[in-house]
């Protein structure tokens, strides 16, 4: 008869635990307000469709302080996805070599940032060149 | 006249199947100095204060793998970790999360073997080999691609930072992984198409959430974390390429 | 052992994680902010014939089919990896949910940009 009784710990409150985790805990969460936003510009298109009336309704609520404000949590929580984005991109990546020598993660990520800098003026400057 | 001792507080969680029911924690009055490691206080304990604790230990230089425990919930490894960094505040310790607790600080770590085993940790020679055909050349840049992974000494200090084990054990893990893809970028290996299948599997990869704190905790720099995200997309290349004619299941000789 | 079909959605998880890096928070900001307040972009870019014509143009169709879409895709994976990581494992049905709402998101997307016309 075997004396062996292995004690299995509980995993309940894991990430509470160490601050690593809370980050973690933390960038996934951004997803909630990845997600609010794909709702607000669906229910967008959704009020194009259904007329001006309807349109001109939901511009007012867009110009609400409450939703200007939700937009401006939406716009830190987006931020920060993308900082957290291409912070951990290296890691998923094979090694990417330049003249013999393994391209440092910095690099990587510094690149991935500066494109999304770029990228973003470039929308702006789309909507810009849009509106005249 | 001589000085009196410093005395560092290390707090163990304590665990004998046959007379606790579940684990409790005992404090230890363990004389400190400068050059300490977890280790040296552990063996203080046992030698001096109380020959019931269990742990595992061999080398103390942090290339055998055995010491790894919980150390104020951070895996370390007991002989690379200094009370320094503690003292004067009591230290924590306890057996590597993760796994069941066999006694004190000793864990049954089967399930990790069972998966090391799994993944064919050696070289599959694509024909056998005589020995009159020599050694295998090998180029310094066909080394850089693998040696990073082969720097795994089994300590499992990154299956006790992976949340996503301790949640679904089935999952394979970094460890595991590391050492599958350290045997995958050997240009002398050829056995890549019979260990895709535990990538692939629903106990694969795909478990990972990219985390990343296996990668931070490990002694050796293997960087599990990017063996893992790495396999994801050589998966998902896989899953949606393998019915082409020109391709079929990604075979050994894909990207050496 | 089984094979895993996560391939596809981890394949819309990333997609989607990528374009909202890298464009997400100038849309935010654009949509959200600059135009409902007039900030640095005209206001009338918001009335409904400068949206309409620019819902009806198949490059604007084309940007907001595949925002929502895979803002949609990528938060959906996302989500159903953290309910897990909190304890709830609901396993199909959380899959179901997730997922499901996904799908219902773009092909809403899709029947109502197609209807907006050319």
């Amino acid at each position: 008869m075997s004396a062996r009784r292995p004690y299995k710990r509980p995993m309940a409150g894991w990430w509470r635990r160490n601050p690593f985790f809370v980050e973690y805990m933390v960038h996934e969460a951004t997803a909630i307000f990845v997600a609010l936003y794909a709702l607000i510009l669906l229910v967008s298109v959704v009020q194009l469709a259904t007329g001006e009336a309807a349109w001109s309704q939901w511009v007012a609520i867009l110009r609400s302080p409450g939703m200007v404000i939700l937009h401006g949590a939406i716009l830190i929580a987006l931020l920060y996805h993308a900082w957290t984005w291409f912070n951990i991109m290296p890691r998923t990546l094979p090694p990417i070599m330049l003249g013999g020598n393994r391209v440092r993660a910095k690099t990587i990520t510094t690149v991935g940032l500066v494109t999304a800098l770029i990228s973003s003026l470039m929308v702006f400057a789309l909507i810009d060149w849009l509106g005249k | 006249m001589t000085a009196a001792a410093k005395l560092i507080t290390i707090n163990v969680l304590r665990y004998r199947p046959e007379e606790d029911s579940e684990p409790v924690w005992q404090a230890y009055q363990v004389p400190f100095t400068e050059d300490m490691s977890v280790l040296q206080g552990l063996q203080y304990i046992k030698d001096e204060l109380d020959g019931t604790l269990s742990y595992r230990w061999s080398c103390r230089m942090a290339i055998c793998g055995s010491c790894g425990m919980m150390v104020d919930g951070v895996p370390q490894l007991a002989c690379k970790t200094f009370l320094r960094d503690y003292f004067p505040a009591a230290v924590k310790i306890e057996a590597l999360a993760h796994f069941p607790i066999e006694r004190d600080l000793v864990i049954d770590m089967r399930d990790f073997i069972t998966k090391l085993e799994s993944i064919k940790p050696f070289i599959v020679a694509e024909t056998p080999r005589e020995l009159s055909s020599g050694e295998y050349l090998q180029t310094p840049a066909e080394l850089q691609r693998y040696e990073q992974f082969s720097d795994c000494i089994n300590c499992l200090l990154c299956y006790a930072a992976c949340p996503q084990y301790g949640l679904n054990t089935k999952f394979i893990g970094p460890g595991a992984m590391a050492l599958l893809h350290r045997y995958n970028m050997d240009s002398r290996d050829a056995g890549k198409d019979q260990r895709m299948s535990l990538v692939h599997a629903e106990e694969g990869v795909f478990n990972c959430t990219a985390v990343g704190y296996c990668s931070e905790v490990c002694p050796k720099k293997v960087d599990p974390a990017n063996a893992v995200n790495i396999n994801k997309t050589e998966s998902a290349k896989d899953y949606f390429l393998r019915w082409l004619p020109f391709v079929g299941p990604k075979g050994s000789r894909g990207d050496k | 052992m089984k094979r895993s079909n996560a391939p596809i959605f981890w394949g819309l998880f990333g997609a989607g994680g990528m374009l909202s890096a890298l464009i997400g928070p100038m849309l935010v900001f654009i949509t959200g902010i600059a135009l409902p307040l007039g900030w640095l972009l005209p206001r009338e870019l918001l009335s409904y014939a400068s949206v309409l014509t620019f819902a009806q143009h198949w490059l604007g169709k084309g940007i907001l089919f595949f925002v929502i879409s895979l803002f949609f895709w990528h938060s959906a994976h996302r989500i159903f990896h953290t309910l897990h990581d909190v304890g709830i494992h609901a396993g199909l049905l959380a899959r179901l949910i997730c997922y499901g709402l996904a799908m219902a998101g773009t092909l809403i997307a899709l029947v109502v940009l197609l209807l907006i016309g050319f």
